[in-house]
């Protein structure tokens, strides 16, 4: 009898046990759920890959180019459709639209704390609580009126918010005078240089993590949660109060940073399923799994392409009928490489056997030796 | 015998490897004499191989077919540097020792340093940027082995090498690289062979067989763009050996010499940067070496990957109902060309005789015999009776195509592996492919003037292969999402829907006359309900309990539909329930068979019943016309209401959004608010008729009704229905 995964047969033991069966029935149910199952394989031999690439990228044809965002939702707008596919196979450094789903520690699971910890993550910037900015001409002074409430509300240390502005614009003195910063130069400058410093002291962070242009509350069936625009997985899971065990981004090598390769992988199928079932595409998860573990093998999230596994192929032949077939050609000849013809394409070129499917076997006859039968 | 590949080595040819592997030196410009013969040692030497069909080669006695051709050489006056090896050169010049050859590193202290040069060679193709190569870290001013300062080795673009502000010429650089020794090279990264090869003083002269010249109508002789480099190459190599011989001025050798690296360099690659095009006389940039094998079309995209194939057929498709989904109708025109290799024995001896006696001209005659010594014999009108006498067991008869002949079928573009699938040959009339309209998802086909090609596997291996795993029914459903590609579409499901219906009731005669249709005989004593024929096709004991389009459960006991009715859900393509556990559970052949029936009982019912649309199916009553005109009222109300918040500013922003496209935002969530009302005034509205039924089955979408019922909400991106 052939062997189940242990998923498999956990469930399927799981829903005998629930029958009223007798043990002979028993067995001859599990009998049949095994045979089913052998059934389903793949035979030895069968071109997976090939199978799994045009599985993911023939639906991709009847994705339009066009980022479409959903009408209507008030939420983070994130990339979706085809260019977001292409950005998780190209392994892009960073994507397009980087966003966090932050879950809550059960003690903070409120609208409240959830706001709370939605503020301390924000990026904010002096920009953000300012309402006016002006220069003094007369005096040569820079002076931001800010909003105290907006202060307040954000919970904002006042203290802290001089100390990065003095940080931010070197050679000032910085001054508070009730709703009002001043901030004179220490030596003459330009009025031109004095716009420039004022523009430099807007947009100094005072509170927040850098990079998260936004963050939304909101109310789902298991508790609040934050939508972000922008992802800093490592400074979030830092946070209290943020479920470290739960809380997710779409930034896949943040995740390899932070999480390691295996959630790579995992992150990587997460998104690409996600992405094409959003666009009513139905795909096996089977290909992506096998698309993920390609690109994660080596223990970094590899492209699939030129840049990534297209260009590590063994075979030079392969490379260079793949692009830039005159540099591979001429770099095997001074690296003396040789080209076993162990894939399909060298083969193919040859007009030979692929060594795949019914090609990766071949048939012997050894005759038997007529002296040992008598 | 067969002999296999098992490797193919790449390396660097040495000038005495160049010599032993050529037949002739070559040292004359020109190609032929006054009357029209190759001259030898001319570029066309006859001992180079053959072109002329006929003729002998010189070197081996081969013909056409069996003499590949021989390397020439040629002697090259002065060095020159193979161009697309410069940046190897390059690399290897920076990082060994000027005075004594050694590499300048110790031992253990190999690095890789970024070359920062990028290739202009295949900049179209895409480069990739900053690439590294093997090489150490040049910087160590001092020889670590004889202690000589080093000066600065610099490269100008495409083949000049500046030593600090001294250009080195090809003689020097190649008496540097002879320095290098040997236990240097792999530290160096070239083991391919010794890099003063990689200056030229012998140059390979290609076989003929590789420039091939073209007889035109004419009688004059047109060459190829390979010969006509070598020529030109061969006469300034003349021109400067002459040159140095005489010992003309330093400068006038200089000019030489640099267009002899010229010509070189465009053998080679004639697409440089830096280097201007090597032109035929008519002004077209000739195709070179690099030029042959680069590219789409170039050797190994376009030959070596992409091959042309004979036994092929292409035209257009139309559709036939009647055929099974693994059968493809095969116009009569195109199956008297294509044919099928059958080998006589004794027992078939008689009937392959007939078919050659019928000749070429008529179906189911052959075209060509081969006899068992591989002799290839036309099969004429005028001497097909004669050869029909010849045939004898061993014999190989290329006779047309007929009803059952495997062949493959494919359509373009090939996304997935159902774009190519095996089907059984019919021989029909006209000029067009058929197939079964079911097999129209997988190939992704309509019939708005669509080709398709079609194959013939020649051999018996290709043939089993192509029956065991390419055969149609193998490709039910799909490795995609598990699920039925190929099922039901449009009339297939109204049919079946109209017919599983409760009300339906099909009179006796008419319900023997439909099973028959399908190919079952069965005695019927009464009229009988739809789902009672339906049930005729279903495998015995088939359970299956599912919910069809309108969520309703349909429930299948022991072969026999009890409840619910048969729709997209069941039996479309994608989705088809049904099909996929008819397929799962009782295998290929009774699912192809399965669908086969239920396609053409759907239309045949259909036909029964009468079914078609007019504009009038899509009109709906007064009231409900009012109902949505006020509803677009309200709507219309609402988005000037948000515009006119838009103006005054006070309108809402939507995190990470502009102004602008927040308006956007929320009119459209109000169209589409109203498109949802509208559309349940519609559906609620409209009588029962044939439109609504294609609508209600699946065979169409419903948002294809409504929007001619009314103009209703905003145009809307169609998947998302």
């Amino acid at each position: 009898m052939m062997e189940l995964p242990k998923k498999i047969e956990d469930q399927a033991i799981a829903i005998i046990e629930a029958g009223k069966l007798t043990d002979s029935q028993k067995k001859k149910v599990m009998e049949k759920i095994s045979k089913k199952y052998k059934e389903s394989l793949y035979e030895p031999g069968d071109a997976v890959g090939i199978i799994a690439a045009q599985s993911i990228s023939e639906p991709a044809t009847q994705m339009t180019m066009r980022t479409y965002h959903v009408a209507g939702s008030a939420g983070i707008q994130v990339t979706l459709g085809l260019p977001r596919l292409i950005e998780i196979v190209d392994a892009r450094k960073s994507p397009s639209t980087p966003s966090m789903v932050i879950h809550l520690e059960h003690s903070h699971n409120t609208r409240e704390g959830a706001r709370k910890i939605a503020s301390q993550i924000r990026e904010t910037s002096v920009r953000n609580v300012a309402l006016e900015d002006t220069i003094d001409l007369a005096n040569m002074k820079i002076e931001i009126k800010v909003d105290k409430k907006k202060i307040a509300e954000l919970e904002i240390d006042i203290d802290d918010m001089l100390k990065r502005a003095k940080k931010a614009i070197r050679n000032f003195d910085v001054e508070m005078e009730g709703d009002t910063i001043r901030l004179s130069p220490k030596k003459e400058l330009s009025i031109r240089d004095m716009e420039k410093h004022k523009l430099k002291l807007l947009d100094t962070q005072i509170k927040g993590i850098k990079g998260i242009k936004q963050a939304i509350v909101r109310e789902r069936d298991d508790g609040w949660i934050i939508d972000t625009l922008g992802s800093s997985l490592e400074k979030t899971l830092a946070i209290d109060g943020v479920d470290a065990a739960t809380t997710t981004t779409n930034d896949i090598n943040q995740i390899q940073k932070v999480l390691g390769i295996e959630a790579a992988r995992n992150s990587i199928v997460k998104e690409a399923s996600e992405t094409l079932e959003e666009q009513g595409l139905n795909v096996q998860i089977r290909h992506i799994m096998l698309l993920a573990d390609v690109m994660t093998t080596e223990g970094e999230v590899k492209a699939i392409g030129r840049y990534g596994v297209a260009g590590e192929k063994g075979s030079v032949l392969a490379r260079a009928n793949f692009e830039v077939t005159l540099k591979h050609l001429t770099n095997a000849a001074i690296t003396k490489e040789t080209d076993n013809l162990e894939s399909v394409v060298e083969n193919v070129m040859l007009n030979q056997v692929t060594p795949i499917g019914t090609g990766m076997c071949e048939l012997y006859y050894s005759p038997k030796d007529k002296k040992k039968k008598e | 015998m067969s002999f296999k590949v098992s490797s193919i080595k790449f390396g660097l040819l040495s000038p005495s490897m160049i010599k032993k592997m050529a037949a002739v030196e070559i040292t004359l410009p020109e190609l032929y004499d006054k009357d029209g013969y190759p001259i030898e040692k001319g570029v066309m030497d006859p001992r180079l191989g053959v072109i002329d069909p006929g003729m002998r080669c010189r070197t081996c006695g081969g013909g056409v077919g069996t003499c590949y051709g021989h390397f020439g050489y040629l002697e090259i006056a002065q060095p020159v540097i193979h161009v697309k090896h410069v940046k190897t050169i390059y690399s290897v010049l920076r990082s060994t020792c000027e005075k004594c050859g050694r590499a300048l590193v110790k031992r253990g202290e190999v690095t890789v340093i970024d070359t920062g040069y990028e290739g202009g060679e295949d900049a179209g193709e895409g480069s990739s940027g900053g690439e590294k190569e093997t090489a150490f870290s040049a910087v160590k001013k001092k020889c670590p082995h004889c202690g000589s300062e080093q000066a600065k080795v610099r490269m100008n673009k495409p083949y000049d090498y500046m030593l600090g502000g001294k250009k080195l010429n090809p003689v020097e650089i190649r008496e540097w690289l002879e320095r290098i020794p040997d236990k240097d090279l792999k530290v160096l990264g070239i083991e391919g062979g010794r890099p003063d090869w990689l200056i030229l003083t012998v140059l390979p002269v290609p076989p003929v067989s590789m420039r091939p010249s073209i007889t035109l109508e004419t009688g004059e002789r047109s060459e190829d763009d390979l010969t006509h480099k070598l020529v030109d190459l061969v006469r300034i190599n003349q021109r400067l050996r002459d040159n140095v011989e005489i010992g003309a001025p330093d400068f006038i050798i200089e000019d030489l010499w640099e267009l002899l690296q010229y010509h070189v360099a465009t053998l080679f690659d004639n697409g440089l940067s830096g280097v201007p095009q090597a032109r035929h006389r008519s002004g077209r940039a000739l195709r070179t070496l690099a030029q042959r094998l680069k590219g789409k079309e170039g050797r190994f995209r376009g030959n070596l990957t992409g091959k042309r194939v004979n036994f092929s057929a292409r035209t257009v498709v139309s559709p036939d109902p009647n055929l099974s989904i693994n059968e493809v109708g095969v116009p009569e025109v195109i199956a008297r060309e294509l044919t099928m290799p059958i080998r006589v024995n004794e027992m078939n001896l008689e009937q392959m005789k007939k078919i050659v006696k019928i000749g070429p001209e008529h179906l189911g005659g052959a075209n060509y015999i081969i006899r068992p010594d591989g002799k290839k014999k036309k099969v004429t009108e005028h001497n097909k009776e004669e050869i029909a006498s010849e045939v004898q067991a061993g014999f190989i008869i290329e006779r047309h195509l007929q009803d059952g002949d495997i062949v493959i079928f494919n359509r373009q573009p090939s996304l997935h592996r159902m774009s190519i699938m095996a089907h059984r040959v019919r021989i029909m009339p006209y000029k067009t492919f058929r197939f079964n309209l079911s097999v129209c998802a997988p190939y992704n086909a309509d019939f708005d003037g669509d080709e398709m090609n079609l194959h013939v596997p020649q051999t018996e291996e290709a043939q089993t292969e192509a029956v065991e795993l390419m055969m149609v029914e193998n490709h039910i459903r799909s490795p995609r999402f598990g699920g039925p590609i190929i099922g039901c579409i449009q009339d297939h499901i109204s049919g079946n829907y109209m017919l599983t219906l409760d009300s339906t009731i099909v009179p006796k005669a008419r319900a023997i006359q439909l099973l028959v249709a399908l190919g079952i005989e069965e005695e019927l004593e009464k009229d009988i309900s739809g789902k009672e024929l339906f049930s005729y096709l279903l495998p015995k004991g088939l359970n299956l309990k599912f919910k069809s389009n309108d969520g309703k459960i349909v429930v299948i006991k022991d072969g026999k539909l009890v409840q619910g009715v048969i729709d997209k859900k069941a039996i479309g393509t994608e989705v088809g329930i049904l099909i996929g556990k008819i397929d799962k559970e009782y295998g290929k052949e009774i699912s192809r068979e399965f669908i086969d029936r239920i396609g053409k009982l759907g239309i045949k019912y259909l036909d029964t019943i009468g079914f078609t649309i007019g504009i009038s199916d899509e009109d709906i009553k007064n009231d409900a016309f009012k109902e949505i005109k006020s509803q677009i009222k309200d709507v219309e109300k609402e988005c000037e209401n948000i515009i006119t918040s838009y103006r005054k500013g006070s309108i809402e922003i939507l995190p990470g959004q502009t102004v602008e496209e927040s308006l956007e935002t929320f009119i459209m969530t109000e169209l589409r608010k109203v498109l949802d009302k509208t559309s349940k005034i519609i559906d609620r509205s409209l009588p029962s008729n044939c439109a609504v039924i294609m609508a209600r089955s699946g065979a169409d979408t419903a948002c294809r009704l409504r929007r001619p019922a009314d103009v209703a909400g905003k145009e809307d991106t169609p998947w998302l229905h």
